[in-house]
């Protein structure tokens, strides 16, 4: 029932019912993905892999290096197509990358050197033919919202690496998507902005309730974040291992607490026999 | 302020150095008429200024430069993108690039003088083959080294395949493109001037050829400094122009 609901609803009417209803935004149905190497030989990346995400939900795809993990993201993105299965969202299949999913890299490397913070965050709304004032008002608003009041005219060659990753965050979000897909946005800042980030992501989500595909391979990350954590098995032809529901509170989020410390031991159970084997196939 | 002091500071100092090292080297180690000191060159460039041969030689041969700098740029840069852009037109085009980059144009001197004559034709010939390999190639190393991310992050937010181009490959290549037109500049210098030594009826090169004719060593000399005078200022003033217009768009980050 809830699918059919999904598949008739164009992308827009889905958000509006995400508060009252959960309904699947994204689906992946027996997708696989095989990579053809230079040497012609084929690596199977990702074999038969079901995954639905919720509307509204944060989403956490937690695995080890090498898991497919970043592969069902560029799925997802639009960026690569399956080889089989079908990868839907809000029940059309997905034929490339569009502004309906915000993508955070993990490499500030796609951030434009040559624009300034405020004309990178403009960036999409720009190419999408908004007029100026809107783009210049909503930029303006991202800005604060990431806190990054005040450098507006700086470019990303000015800014620290976090604060490159605001201006990631706030690019996507200022382009309005039905979705942010984040690939790891964090794994290059040290701990302690790390740490910050992922305050301020939590309160950008509680603001702005999008759908989040967070992918990490830090459990402790995915704990404080997600709503729910999906443990992918060790690459090759890897699938989804589990799934841990995370009813934290916001209090709870906080790696000495107790509540914390259980949920973490649960996704530690799980993904421990993966990353020994992880460790075993890489050396 | 400090650090703009010390800089023009030692610029100076390298200039004096060199005119120094030359004016011992001609008066107390050689001492022959044959390598004069650089107060005698330059007494007989106020000479040669006064009278209009230094100036109307020199224009010649910048105006030679200028036009084929300039086409040789606005021909090279849409094939280096055209070729950096699509396999299928590097695959056509890599024969006739990979193939004529390593024929200088010096060895075409002769060519072009029985093809376009003595005239401006084969000058501005020679300076636009000298240019457009040296521009495709790095325009076309600019375009494929734009990373992957920047074009993806412009498609998910909702940019075209022809916004991608223009807004995103173009402006990533631009220091790749400033980088071969410079490196393009330095070589129209090399060639002009050996065009005009082999075939010319006016410019700095042809000013060195008549001297040697009348064994004029000054004159040589004087033509000599005015070309280093007059390519260093030509690539003082592209560098700043590069770093004026173009500084942000650095390929850095």
């Amino acid at each position: 029932m809830r699918r059919a609901v999904a598949s008739r609803r164009r992308g827009e009417s889905i958000i509006g019912f995400s508060e009252a209803v959960s309904l699947t935004l994204v689906r992946l149905a027996g997708v696989g993905k095989i990579f053809r190497s230079l040497q012609g030989s084929n690596y199977l990346a990702v074999h038969d892999l079901d995954l639905d995400i919720e509307a509204g939900e944060f989403f956490c795809l937690l695995g080890t290096s090498g898991c497919g993990k970043t592969t069902v993201l560029n799925m997802i993105a639009g960026f690569e197509r399956p080889t089989v299965g079908k990868v839907e969202m809000a029940g059309r299949v997905i034929e490339g990358p569009g502004a309906d999913r915000g993508v955070v890299f993990q490499s500030d490397d796609s951030l434009y050197p040559w624009l300034s913070a405020l004309g990178n965050i403009e960036f999409g709304m720009r190419m999408r033919g908004l007029p100026r004032a809107e783009r210049l008002e909503r930029a303006r608003r991202h800005l604060d919202l990431v806190g990054l009041q005040g450098q507006e005219h700086k470019h990303p060659a000015e800014l620290s690496g976090g604060m490159k990753q605001r201006i990631q965050i706030a690019r996507v979000l200022a382009n309005e998507p039905l979705m942010l897909l984040m690939d790891e946005p964090f794994a290059a800042l040290d701990a302690h902005t790390r740490a910050a980030m992922q305050r301020e992501l939590i309160k950008i989500w509680r603001a702005t309730r999008k759908t989040v595909l967070f992918i990490t391979h830090d459990i402790d990350e995915a704990v404080i974040l997600a709503t729910r954590i999906g443990v992918m098995h060790a690459g090759p032809a890897s699938k989804l291992k589990g799934m841990i529901e995370v009813t934290l509170k916001d209090a709870e989020r906080d790696r000495t607490h107790d509540r914390f410390l259980g949920v973490y031991r649960q996704v530690h159970a799980m993904i421990r026999d993966e990353v020994a084997i992880a460790m075993q196939r890489s050396q | 302020m400090y650090r703009s002091v010390t800089r023009f500071g030692g610029y100076l100092v390298g200039f004096a150095s060199l005119f120094a090292l030359w004016h011992v080297a001609s008066v107390y180690l050689l001492n022959s008429v044959l390598f004069p000191p650089p107060l005698r060159v330059m007494a007989k460039a106020v000479e040669l200024a006064e009278d209009g041969t230094l100036w109307s030689n020199a224009s010649v041969s910048l105006q030679r430069i200028a036009l084929g700098f300039l086409f040789g740029s606005l021909l090279g840069i849409p094939l280096g993108l055209a070729i950096g852009s699509f396999a299928i037109v590097r695959r056509l085009l890599e024969p006739y690039t990979e193939f004529l980059r390593f024929i200088p144009a010096t060895a075409l001197i002769t060519v072009a003088v029985i093809w376009f004559g003595i005239g401006e034709g084969s000058k501005v010939f020679l300076i636009i083959y000298t240019t457009i390999f040296i521009v495709i190639i790095n325009t076309a190393a600019g375009v494929s080294a734009v990373t992957p991310n920047k074009i993806r992050a412009a498609r998910s937010l909702g940019a075209s395949r022809a916004q991608v181009f223009l807004f995103v490959a173009l402006p990533a290549t631009l220091p790749y493109i400033l980088t071969g037109m410079r490196l393009a500049m330095g070589n129209s210098f090399v060639t002009i001037i050996a065009a005009e030594l082999v075939a010319a009826n006016a410019g700095l090169g042809k000013m060195i050829w008549d001297a040697r004719l009348y064994m004029l060593v000054d004159q040589i000399f004087v033509a000599l400094l005015v070309l280093g005078l007059l390519g260093f200022t030509a690539d003082r003033l592209f560098r700043w122009g590069i770093y004026a217009f173009a500084g942000r768009f650095s390929p850095l980050t």
